[in-house]
């Protein structure tokens, strides 16, 4: 390519630069050279994407190693390890035999709702979370966010200590001061003590609490945190005149209607589980459920709907009026301003509801108005679903009645009164994630004389407190926090805490006059000695104080109900009933009891409040799906998490449909040729060349501003004139990852209009790069996703089979084919992921990059697409129309591990070769990195370690990672390996006791995490296996099949289950979807 | 031409013998430890079992190093006061663990598991040598990939009866006509050679 001028010019080049001396790093070549002709020089060597080499390297350290690894090359295969340490125990643990994981119960909790987890332990050292089966809220599947709750645990950006104003202090000092301004507090019954934490449903924290109140009876206890239930609280009290939590029985539905509800990005397991219960489809069960989705933007409850109604926010509400009209709701003013269409789709589904009374349920967002939640309850009433999908509990945390808003604003009262001499902050990041007219600001924390913050870092809210405590992440902590059904989980911790830290509940036991140093053990196994958990004899959970003043503090109002006692009659020991519910992760049979109550619909009538109208979009703020309110800003493995539905990683980016981009003109000067739609489907998407960029704008909420620049992203799918934000970026102290990306969405977001209101777009003129995995959301043209309808999955089926058997001369190949053993032990590992559960949540990916210790390589990395999660989930658009499309649907894509592998021909050194249970082995050892591999996959699964992606230095992250797993280092290409070294753990166990491997004994990262189930794994020579009778459903097909590469992953297509009557079903031209492959 | 031909399958020779030499491989090397530990006192003289303090060796992939207390179980008793013992007993008294030295080294992509091995009939002498014998442990074997695989792809001989396993003097020609019947039954439950030759049996 590069000829003997451009040679010449290269040395020119080469001494102008180095002649110049100036800069010490460099970013990329353009920024150290700055010059012309060296830019054409780079093009014309590597004209496609990877033109830069991006490292911050300095070129004498670079020199450096350049002749390291070149002296090294030679003899690479023999140098003499370093000599190593054997360090055995002094005194022997019984449990720990070297190597054998330990799994121990535990629980998350994310807005006051905990997930059962079992960690996986190694010598002691937590490396991975899996869900915990007997668990209600996780039923053995668990969400992205608490598979990546492990990377916040070894985040070596956590505090390390007791600081005050920055200085480290020692905890007794910290003790011994903060003792005395307690007992200066302790005059005036605390009537200028505050405590602000976040949603508290752990009946420990809560009855210590009770305690504060009788202590300090003028002391107030504030629970807020951005994401709450306080809509939800709001319309029970409309609608039933006190609190209740729902509890969805979502299995038992065989409709469900989301009235602006992500079911499947929520913290809840369970509700995907039992939809995905709901929704398979199988030989015997050819009766799947029914999801109506109406939602204000693109969500993955929309994406999978089978009909799905986009209107503006605002709009929910009317549909909520319409539907419960529909269904026999009587009074209350009628809908309005919905058109005609919308008016039809409702009315027909109404009807389909009403055939199926009891057997539906309508969920309300969270985000969504109180009316909304007020109408849903009346709703469900109407449709006889109360008692059967629906069950109503006391609120799983104290202080319902009074919204989190309110507490806050009482609290922002009482610091700008200067009624405030001492703020206790447990947790949370209020500074950071307060509303902008409630905005817990410098100032006002300048009004508070003592500031004591326990949290995990030195972030925004820490900066501006005096006394800094290091708290205990979970994995560290004891403690406990009712499920999504108000089971009591036990929280107890797998490590020793990393650093000096501290629990809440170690924290506000210092507020105590007597036991005030308890460890958080003692305070936890205290109060559950009180509670008689497994005797005959029932008691009340929380026991009431009787010295507490109901009105002083929310901590005094009602608590939460009683569980129910347990069947058992045998007395047991409390010991007993101890260890069993630490072992099991919960306390059982101690979910909340239903609670009767009765609609009142007199709040039809209620006048409603709009928040004035200050421009001429709707403008909707939802929480993050990576970093969720922005708590997990610093964990890079959320960061580089695509986005479920637009695949961005390191951004949050400002959604707008199609249409309202041409009105605003933003994201235009993308290429035209890839948004046309037409014969290649809807290719629609921000592109322009081979690089995705948008537009950035200053948008306007309620007349606030967001501070940085916001980029516009086209959705398909969502409502036109919708603006969606997200919150949880522009933080400014998150630490080396999170901090500084992004805009911040709580510079806007309002008490008055916390979740949507109206606000405007102006165009900076600015555009910014936005690194997003996926550009093409586009098959081209192949056979690569199936969505069937129900009724037609026969005939579908056979005409697949047809299809197929036109590519069945392809069975021959220039290769031979492998030779299997024909031992009775020979195993055939295969997979098979139905696409009809997938929701694209993106657990497994995460559960994937933990299992299988994946590099994070950032967000200049990813625009280059050298991302290194092994597995993706595909996100595919349907039908023509680009401003209302069908899906997007998803498709997780790993190794297809294929049986004519193109990536094992090629290797030169095999590196990648087969294994004799049929897997393409990769040996990193072996590999020298010529990429032939990846270049003759036609899946795109394999990646590569372009630079040194994995840090071998920071101690924390070597404690984190999986001893079973080799760390690739840079040069080395990796892809997904069916986790073999979960196949080789049974193997060995197996082939001890002399038996085959059992099915199910296997189970892959991916498979365990998700929590639809959709991912089965196993063995094909077993004819019993799971995946073997998968693998004959008619509705599996393989990727490619036509390139006769036979994966042993496979596909099941996904399922519609359209109601024929909706005014938008279209009926679907058979075949239309998988005779695409010839094409090409 | 041909000289360079000949320089370099002559290079390519060193080459191959400067990678299989002790120096490399760290053969035949003993190592220096805290401890004056013999294990030809504590097997050969004394008939300590394997097991006594490799207590993990038929469970899990490693053979476990014992911990200080195993080595007291009898040191508080017998050269109670040896001075030689004394960082065992520092050890014990400051709750310290001792820091032995590493003979037989795998590179870290390497997932060795002893507990398949001493399942499957394979004795320790196989790959450490006559134990039994060596005042101070020496790696026996290279450990090279080339070595594993000598057994990997030709099991057989390597396959003893199960009473023997930790016998590191057996010599193969004692073998009784029971012990060869039980040897036959384990050679035939092994993985075939495709299988035990395959990557991801031993890498990941």
């Amino acid at each position: 390519m590069a000829g003997k001028e451009n040679m010449g010019n290269f040395a020119l080049l080469r001494d102008k630069i180095l002649s110049q001396s100036g800069k010490k790093y460099w970013r990329s070549v353009e920024e150290f050279v700055d010059a012309p002709e060296f830019e054409e020089f780079v093009k014309q060597e590597y004209p496609a994407q990877a033109e830069e080499w991006d490292n911050s390297l300095s070129r004498r350290n670079f020199v450096k190693v350049m002749g390291a690894s070149l002296a090294l090359a030679g003899l690479s295969g023999c140098v003499i390890q370093p000599t190593e340490k054997i360090v055995p125990y002094v005194r022997p643990n019984e449990e720990i035999l070297p190597g054998k994981p330990l799994f121990f119960a535990t629980a998350m909790s994310l807005g006051g709702i905990a997930t059962g987890l079992l960690a996986k332990s190694y010598e002691g050292r937590p490396v991975k979370i899996e869900g915990n089966p007997e668990h209600p809220g996780s039923l053995g599947a668990t969400d992205v966010y608490a598979q990546a709750s492990l990377l916040n645990m070894y985040d070596p950006d956590r505090l390390q200590e007791v600081t005050f104003r920055g200085t480290p202090k020692t905890w007794q000092s910290f003790m011994t001061e903060f003792r005395n301004s307690v007992e200066e507090n302790r005059k005036d019954g605390g009537a200028g003590l505050r405590f602000l934490t976040e949603t508290v449903t752990s009946p420990t924290l809560v009855a210590q609490f009770k305690q504060i109140a009788t202590e300090f009876p003028n002391a107030k206890w504030v629970q807020y945190e951005p994401v709450n239930h306080d809509n939800a609280m709001a319309g029970a009290k409309m609608a039933f005149g006190s609190p209740v939590h729902t509890v969805y029985k979502i299995d038992q539905a065989d409709k469900i209607v989301t009235l602006d509800k992500d079911l499947f990005s929520d913290f809840n397991v369970r509700y995907m589980k039992d939809y995905a219960k709901g929704r398979a489809y199988k030989e015997d069960k050819k009766q799947v459920n029914r999801l109506y989705a109406v939602e204000s933007t693109t969500t993955l409850t929309g994406a999978k709907a089978d009909h799905r109604l986009a209107v503006k926010p605002s709009q929910v509400v009317e549909v909520a009026k319409a539907l419960a009209a529909a269904v026999g709701v009587s009074g209350g003013t009628p809908a309005a301003g919905l058109p005609a269409d919308a008016q039809k789709w409702i009315t027909v589904m109404a009807k389909d509801l009403q055939a199926s009374r009891g057997k539906t349920v309508v969920i309300p967002g969270d985000h969504q108005s109180p009316m909304v939640h007020a109408l849903a309850h009346a709703i469900n009433g109407a449709l006889g679903n109360v008692g059967q999908t629906v069950v109503y509990t006391e609120p799983l945390s104290p202080a319902a009645d009074k919204l989190q808003v309110d507490q806050l604003r009482e609290l922002i009262g009482d610091i700008d009164g200067e009624r405030v001499k001492m703020l206790v902050i447990l947790g949370g990041n209020p500074v950071y994630n307060t509303p902008a007219d409630l905005k817990l600001t410098a100032e006002r924390m300048e009004k508070v004389p003592l500031r004591v913050r326990l949290g995990q870092y030195i972030d925004e809210t820490g900066e501006l407190c005096q006394w800094n405590i290091s708290e205990k992440h979970y994995l560290e902590t004891w403690s406990d926090a009712r499920a999504y059904d108000g089971t009591v989980s036990l929280i107890q911790p797998l490590i020793k805490p990393l650093y000096e830290g501290k629990s809440a509940h170690e924290l506000v036991q210092l507020f105590f006059r007597e036991n005030f140093d308890k460890t958080d053990l003692d305070i936890v196994k205290g109060f559950w000695q009180t509670q008689n958990i497994g005797s005959s004899a029932p008691k009340p959970v929380v026991t009431a104080s009787p010295g507490a003043s109901p009105s002083a503090t929310p901590a005094a109002s009602p608590a939460p109900a009683t569980p129910s006692a347990p069947a058992s009659t045998t007395a047991k020991s409390f010991e007993d009933s101890w260890r069993k519910a630490i072992h099991d992760g919960f306390v059982a049979n101690s979910a909340l009891p239903a609670k009767a109550v009765t609609v009142n619909t007199a709040f039809l009538s209620q006048p409603e409040t709009k928040p004035a109208s200050s421009g001429n979009l709707e403008i909707l703020i939802l929480p993050d799906p990576g970093v969720y309110d922005g708590r997990f800003a610093n964990n890079g493995w959320l960061q580089e998490l695509p986005n479920p539905l637009t695949k961005i990683t390191w951004d949050n980016v400002a959604l707008v449909s199609p249409a309202t981009a041409a009105k605003l003109e933003v994201n235009q000067g993308n290429d035209q040729d890839e948004m046309s739609g037409g014969v290649r489907g809807t290719a629609f998407i921000n592109t322009k060349g081979g690089n995705m960029s948008s537009d950035l704008v200053t948008l306007k909420y309620q007349g606030a501003e967001i501070k940085n620049g916001v980029p516009m992203w086209i959705s398909p799918g969502q409502p036109d004139d919708v603006i969606t934000i997200y919150m949880g970026y522009g933080r400014t102290k998150a630490g080396r990852v999170g901090t500084n990306l992004g805009y911040n969405a709580f510079d806007v977001r309002r008490s008055d209009a916390p979740s949507f209101g109206t606000g405007e777009v102006v165009k900076r003129g600015e555009r910014t790069t936005i690194a997003s995995t996926q550009i093409h959301f586009n098959m081209e043209g192949r056979d690569l996703l199936r969505v069937w309808e129900v009724e037609e999955i026969e005939k579908l089926a056979e005409e697949s089979k047809k299809h197929e058997l036109k590519h069945s001369g392809y069975d021959k190949s220039m290769y031979d084919p492998f030779n299997y053993s024909e031992h009775e032990w020979q195993h055939k590992w295969g997979m098979a992921i139905d696409l009809n559960s997938c929701v694209g949540c993106n657990a497994c990916v995460v559960a994937c990059q933990s299992e299988n210790n994946i590099p994070v390589v950032g967000k200049e990395q990813v625009e280059r697409s050298r991302e290194m999660h092994w597995l993706r989930i595909d996100a595919y658009f349907g039908g023509t129309d680009v401003n209302n499309p069908d899906g997007p649907h998803f498709q997780p894509v790993l190794c297809q591990q294929c049986e004519q592998a193109p990536c094992e021909v090629v290797c030169p050194v095999h590196a990648t070769v087969h294994s004799a249970e049929g897997l393409n082995d990769m040996v990193y050892n072996r590999c020298v990195g010529t990429r032939y591999c990846s270049n003759n996959c036609p899946y795109k699964v394999r990646r590569f370690n372009f630079l040194l992606y994995q840090d071998w230095n920071t101690p924390q992250y070597k404690l984190m990672r999986n001893p079973e797993v080799s760390v690739r280092s840079r040069g080395v290409m990796e892809k997904c390996t069916y986790c073999t070294q979960r196949i080789a753990a049974a193997r060995i166990e197996g082939r001890k006791d002399n038996r085959r491997i059992r099915d199910g004994e296997v189970i892959t990262a991916c498979q365990s995490a998700c929590p639809t189930e959709a991912i089965t794994f196993g063995d094909l020579n077993d004819k019993e296996s799971m995946v073997a009778k998968l693998k004959n459903d008619p509705r599996n097909y393989s990727l490619l099949a036509e390139l006769n590469t036979q994966p042993r992953t496979t596909y099941l297509a996904s399922v519609k289950n359209y109601n024929k009557e909706m005014p938008d079903y279209k009926p679907r031209s058979s075949g239309e979807k998988h005779t695409g492959g010839e094409s090409h | 031409m041909v000289v360079a031909v000949l320089l370099g399958g002559v290079a390519f020779y060193v080459y191959t013998q400067v990678a299989r030499s002790s120096y490399l491989t760290g053969q035949f090397v003993e190592r220096q430890q805290p401890v004056q530990f013999s294990h030809k006192h504590h097997v050969g003289d004394d008939g300590i079992d394997c097991r006594y303090c490799h207590t993990t060796v038929e469970t899990t992939a490693s053979a476990g190093m014992p911990p200080t207390q195993t080595c007291m179980n009898c040191h508080n008793q017998l050269w109670a006061d040896s001075p030689y013992l004394e960082p065992v007993r520092a050890s014990y008294r400051d709750n310290k663990p001792l820091e032995w030295t590493r003979v037989h080294d795998l590179p870290e992509y390497v997932y060795f598991n002893h507990s398949i091995h001493v399942n499957k009939g394979v004795g320790c002498a196989s790959c450490h040598g006559d134990i039994a014998n060596m005042p101070a442990v020496y790696q026996q074997n290279t450990l090279q990939m080339e070595w594993c695989l000598s057994c990997h792809r030709n099991p057989e001989p390597n396959i003893r009866p199960k009473s023997e396993i930790f016998n590191t003097s057996w010599n193969p020609g004692d073998i009784t006509p029971e012990q060869k019947k039980e040897v036959d039954e384990k050679v035939k439950s092994l993985r075939n050679t495709e299988m035990l030759t395959s990557c991801s049996t031993c890498h990941r």
